[in-house]
């Protein structure tokens, strides 16, 4: 510990410190930019390049950033100087002068840090004006639009791409005046190996990387009279949407959310958390089959498209192993546009399936190849929980003084282990669950496996089912599954089942979520959330769900029928790995 | 001294180059494998800029296909490679004419006026800064500071240093281009 003194305060912190962290702990705080940390993930990117920190250190000849300056014995620093106040302003009236300042249109209205930092400062006008840069937009993938013009070079984007996932698309190319970040060749990103995970999106302070925005698709389908419009929503989606309302994050908002689905005129409200039961019930079977012949394993999890897309790109190798089962939203709209349109008597083309996702990846797997059939997509539209906010706001539906309501039936009755998908372990545990109780013939009490949950980015247990020792590892973070993977290629760790979830902590920090800007504690409170929903709901394993086992004996057959596997089992192609 | 901005058209790495070649693909491999580099990508990265001018100088320019060539040995991702690339003038991902023009456009030549010099091959070569002659034979461009300020403007045509060029010596050194 060391002894300092800030704004004539005395503080005392750890050596290894920062003149921010140091100012933060005694409440004064210091505006940052490009500065962002994610202390559960250890994420630190500290490149100090925006100089929007800067404090007087006495002693020194030049104003310091305070985001990478180190603390020292006896330190003095004065962080609200008129000189340190009037460079961060001149600093921010630099970066404004090259930013297209179209606030009011702008996706991330509200939710952007120059934005803020521009009220913050009481800038009033800009001084500044000479060339702009002129960068066309990528818009050529379904979920992430990319507007260099806005981007004002923090390089978060970098560290979420490169460091923090392992996908290394992005780099800062050119210099001067001309240096952007981008992809090799400037190529747009749909020529690249990139997952579409969007955690450059959470990461972007500033709309330089924003997602795809499909609110007016639904909107036209809502308001077309030949079309049956129905709705899923994810696990995640119902512990973080109250935010954009000003709930406490952590607020279980499921009832709210099915009101507000259908004061926006959805004609029915499903959940995917149905579908995801539906996965357990063949990933499972799946799981049971391989374990009896003691062949390719482990078996890893298929319900993220940003894992999916990365193994076909990173491990191809390994794309035996993976589950064949379709994630839980593509089973949803393979189901509703086969068993539910029979149902109620609709041609799959008069049936939009819209799903509400975490997830911006969703979007673009909801457009792979194989998850449609004669050329109706299995999902028409995906939006992620930032959209449905808005939309909900544009139809002026007061979400935070909704009454509650339920799901409709069938595909809106899940169980608790549907629930759990949204946070890393999840789905392990609910396939746990299953698996303990069909290996042992019974309905096991036990079914809390609390050894697979957590936030840290690589975690193992040995759980014991029915007398037989499991070993199962997850991961979340696709840096953290690249760590496990390769240690698994090494034969250096042996398991029989893995979860892998693209972004860390799970789909509750999904790159569709609302935006947490560095708070990761909100990140804890949805995960909690998400294990309370679980323990409330009457049925916690996936297949004791009555509408499941409804599906089954009406329409599937068995799990694993040749029926199912035609709609809920997909196949995966090995992909260019650069 | 605005680069190309030529986006390679196919998928990553179609252009080929890499294996139409493959006399100097190989130079290029048995340059790097004497090159001490491990599994650490960090410090294989301090290997980056010499691999570069090694295929630079093989092939003429740097095409996608041999970006991908080094990035692979290296370890690194072809989107880091292109970073560094894109950030040095010399380095060129598209192939440049037999004599490489380049006016200096340092402090003391810009004053001694260097940019009317470049104004002067533009209007002879009929190309732009950073362009390349339709015949392959000339490209153009403007770079930094060479060392040679009292000789201001300087231009260098490859390895040859041309000092005190006046706008009207223009064309007697694109017919020295023999």
């Amino acid at each position: 510990m060391i002894k300092m003194t800030i704004n004539d305060r005395q503080v005392q912190v750890d050596a290894s410190a920062t003149v921010l962290q140091a100012a933060r702990k005694i409440g004064i705080d210091i505006p940052t930019l490009c500065h962002l940390e994610l202390d559960c993930f250890e994420v630190e990117h500290r490149m100090g390049s925006c100089r929007v920190c800067v404090v007087e250190i006495e002693g020194r000849p030049n104003l310091a950033p305070a985001c990478c300056t180190p603390v020292l014995e006896g330190m003095v620093v004065r962080t609200n100087t008129m000189r340190a106040i009037n460079a961060r302003r001149t600093i921010l009236d630099l970066l404004l002068s090259d930013h297209p300042k179209d606030c009011l249109t702008c996706e991330k209205n509200g939710n952007c840090n120059l934005q803020e930092l521009a009220g913050e400062l009481g800038l009033h006008r800009i001084l500044y004006s000479g060339e702009m840069s002129n960068y066309p937009v990528d818009l050529a993938n379904e979920s992430i639009v990319r507007d260099l013009n806005k981007c004002i070079m923090c390089r978060r984007c970098e560290t979420a791409c490169n460091t923090m996932q392992t996908v290394g698309i992005l780099s800062g190319v050119r210099r001067g005046f001309e240096a952007v970040v981008a992809p090799s060749e400037e190529r747009p990103l749909s020529d690249t190996k990139c997952v579409f995970c969007g955690q450059c999106v959470a990461a972007c302070p500033v709309g330089a990387l924003s997602a795809m925005n499909r609110t007016y698709d639904v909107w036209r389908a809502l308001n077309d009279p030949d079309k049956t419009v129905v709705v899923q929503t994810a696990p995640a989606v119902r512990v973080a949407v109250g935010e954009e309302f000003g709930l406490e994050p952590g607020t279980i908002a499921t009832g709210k959310l099915v009101a507000a689905l259908r004061h926006l005129g959805f004609d029915k409200v499903f959940d995917t958390d149905f579908a995801a039961d539906l996965t357990i019930m063949e990933e499972t079977t799946e799981l049971i089959g391989r374990l009896k012949k003691s062949e390719n394993l482990p078996i890893l999890t298929s319900c993220c498209p940003g894992w999916v897309k990365f193994f076909e790109h990173q491990f191809p190798g390994l794309i035996h192993i993976p589950s064949t089962a379709k994630s839980p939203q593509q089973m949803f709209g393979a189901v509703a546009k086969s068993y539910y349109a029979e149902k109620i008597g609709v041609q799959p083309e008069n049936l939009v399936v819209v799903s509400v996702m975490p997830c911006l990846a969703k979007k673009y797997e909801a457009s792979r190849e194989e998850f449609s059939r004669n050329g109706v997509r299995d999902v028409d539209i995906v939006i992620s929980t930032r959209e449905l906010a808005s939309m909900c706001k544009e139809a002026g539906v007061v979400f935070e003084h909704l009454e509650d309501e339920d799901f409709d039936r069938p595909l809106g009755e899940s169980s608790g282990a549907g629930v759990i998908f949204g946070a890393s372990g999840g789905v392990l545990e609910a396939a746990l669950r299953t698996t303990a109780d069909w290996l042992a013939g019974e309905d096991l009490s036990n079914l809390d496996f609390v050894e697979v949950r957590g936030m840290k980015g690589i975690r193992d247990a040995t759980v014991t089912v029915a007398g037989m020792e499991l070993k199962v590892a997850i991961s979340s973070g696709l840096g953290n599954a690249r760590r496990l993977l390769e240690s698994i290629q090494k034969g250096e760790a042996e398991y029989h089942a893995i979860e892998i979830m693209a972004c860390p902590g799970g789909c509750l920090n999904g790159g569709g979520q609302p935006y947490i800007h560095g708070d990761t504690k909100i990140l804890e409170k949805r995960r909690q959330a998400i294990y309370r929903e679980d323990a409330n709901k009457p049925v916690r394993k996936s297949h004791l769900n009555p509408d499941i086992q409804k599906l089954y004996q009406e329409f599937l057959g068995e799990p694993g029928s040749p029926r199912a596997h035609e709609l809920l089992h997909t196949k995966y192609n090995p992909r260019n790995n650069f | 001294m605005t680069k190309n901005r030529v986006r390679p058209t196919g998928p990553i790495g179609s252009d080929g180059v890499i294996n139409q070649e493959p006399k100097k693909r190989q130079e290029l491999a048995d340059y790097m494998s004497g090159l001490n580099l491990g599994d650490d990508r960090d410090r294989n990265r301090g290997f980056l800029i010499q691999c570069l001018h090694k295929a630079q100088e093989l092939f003429g320019y740097l095409p996608e296909s041999v970006q991908l060539f080094v990035a692979d040995r290296l370890g690194l991702h072809l989107s880091e490679v292109y970073g560094v690339i894109s950030f040095y003038s010399y380095f060129t991902t598209v192939p440049v004419g037999r004599y490489r023009i380049n006016v200096c456009m340092g402090t003391a030549c810009f004053v001694r006026g260097a940019d009317r010099v470049l104004e002067e091959f533009k209007r002879h070569l009929g190309i732009d800064d950073g362009e390349t002659s339709e015949n392959g034979k000339f490209s153009l461009g403007g770079l930094r500071c060479v060392g040679a300020c009292s000789l201001a403007p300087v231009v260098m045509v490859n390895d040859k240093v041309y000092g005190n060029v006046a706008p009207d010596k223009v064309p007697d050194i694109i017919n020295d281009c023999q």
